[in-house]
């Protein structure tokens, strides 16, 4: 699928970023922040699927490979443009009214905590029109729920193409629920992340 | 099933917020939003009710409105959760802890109790059990009955066995407890040196002095401001030079009270009360 100039438009005038993923989409986020620009003029939310009580190296390693600053969300931290934020293991997290992150301890959704559900429909919420998301490579359909909620609120909503994802069936559940504006393959997520 | 309709508008969740207040007494309207917001629309879709249904049930069901309660409080919790903040409780706290006479601890929102059971066995393996004291509160008077019995499900208790050996203590955490084929009962000796009573943190006043507050993933549902006040609450409730763990994504954000607390231990948010 061709980017199109509504696309464009659209991913120009969002203020949030929100990548979701699991397994699989690891290497495609570690190119991904490599390739987002200082002057974006948006933040950046990525929430990954990750395992309790292991202390893992993904900020650091992240860091090493952005341009922008990165950090793992604590509970009521700002959410600033041109920043990175990575949701943390053994938390959800949601976006409040007034500008900051939120986290809940509460049941895992989809065996996962963080739940990309939980945060997509809470972007949803406040964002509305206003917020891109992408949801990548994954072995279980969490994200497809929040995708919908973003796509109703007239945000823009892009899936990695199930063909070519290590695990087809995260963005595949979400194309399914009809909540996808676009397939893309990662080397045109890439040129529209450079856009 | 259309979905907009099992979900609350903003104006829709004040409207129960003020409801809930006026006739119960409990004050959600400093909670974080979207938590909050989330936690009511999961009781309508898992009750299956809508807006008015939910309007009326908590004007009319005294029933309805404990579980509500326990629905909309978040009560998941763990033993030894954040194995890290374990050890640096051991490391930095618990031999400051040894040079006072009376160790009184307040587990605050405890939940079912594992957490202050967590702190009850950690005091067994530093060798101060006989000289502490474990108070656990939580506003809902149905998870501190849980508590107050110290029977956990045998499934759950071998799944903070993982959390038991990374905090570093001895033996196994099913050492503590006794086993009645699938019911693990938390030791009596340990559960003498406890306490569980209803305390509401919004509302209630100090009751005591401790030497050290335990109050992790509590402040993540609040509001800033309703975490200032809390915080002013744990001030008064803390002996001179006491100790105040909140939950490893749990800072201290009021200016007012980074100055009356200094961090032990910044990683896991560990502080001590300094003096005025």
């Amino acid at each position: 699928m061709k980017a199109d100039k509504s696309l464009i438009d659209r991913w120009k005038t969002s203020e949030i970023l929100l990548f979701g993923g699991s397994a699989g989409a690891f290497k495609i986020l570690f190119k991904a922040v490599s390739i987002l620009q200082p002057d974006l003029n948006k933040a950046v939310v990525i929430v990954m699927h990750r395992k309790k009580n292991y202390q893992s190296e993904i900020e650091k390693l992240f860091s090493l490979n952005s341009r922008l600053p990165l950090k793992e969300i604590s509970d009521k931290d700002e959410i600033s443009p041109n920043a990175i934020y990575i949701a943390p293991a053994n938390y959800h997290t949601l976006i409040e009214k007034n500008g900051h992150f939120g986290l809940d301890v509460s049941e895992a959704m989809w065996y996962s905590k963080p739940s990309i559900d939980v945060t997509f429909e809470s972007a949803a919420d406040i964002y509305q029109g206003k917020a891109t998301a992408i949801l990548l490579s994954g072995a279980n359909p969490d994200g497809a729920r929040g995708m919908l909620k973003l796509k109703h609120a007239g945000a823009l909503t892009i899936a990695q193409d199930p063909a070519e994802a290590e695990m087809p069936e995260m963005p595949l559940a979400a194309i399914n629920a009809g909540a996808v504006d676009y397939i893309l393959n990662t080397d045109e997520i890439f040129d529209l992340l450079q856009n | 099933m259309d979905e907009a309709s099992k979900t609350v508008t903003n104006e829709q969740l004040s409207e129960i917020i003020d409801l809930v207040k006026q006739i119960h007494g409990f004050d959600f309207s400093d909670y974080s939003k979207a938590s909050f917001k989330r936690r009511v629309n999961r009781v309508l879709m898992v009750k299956k009710l809508d807006f008015h249904d939910l309007k009326h049930l908590l004007v009319n069901d005294q029933a309805f409105f404990q579980h509500f309660l326990e629905e909309v409080t978040v009560n998941v919790t763990e033993m030894f959760r954040d194995p890290t903040f374990f050890k640096a409780l051991c490391h930095d706290v618990v031999p400051y802890l040894s040079t006072w006479q009376h160790i009184k601890i307040w587990s605050a929102g405890c939940s079912s109790g594992e957490e202050a059971y967590s702190l009850a066995i950690l005091m067994n393996q530093s060798g101060l059990k006989n000289k502490s004291f474990i108070y656990g509160t939580d506003i809902n008077t149905v998870v501190l009955k849980e508590a107050k019995k110290g029977i956990y499900s045998l499934r759950n208790v071998k799944s903070y066995a993982e959390n038991y050996l990374l905090s570093g203590f001895k033996g196994s955490l099913t050492d503590n407890f006794t086993t009645l084929y699938d019911a693990a009962t938390v030791h009596n000796e340990l559960k003498t040196n406890t306490l569980f009573s209803v305390h509401n943190l919004i509302s209630d006043t100090a009751f005591n002095e401790f030497q050290l507050i335990c109050c992790r993933n509590v402040f993540i549902y609040f509001e800033t401001a309703l975490q200032e006040r809390v915080l002013d609450l744990f001030y008064k409730s803390l002996s001179p030079h006491g100790f105040l763990c909140l939950g490893s994504k749990e800072t201290i954000r009021s200016d007012k009270f980074k100055k009356k607390f200094k961090p032990v231990n910044a990683k896991e948010n560990i502080y001590q009360k300094i003096e005025s």
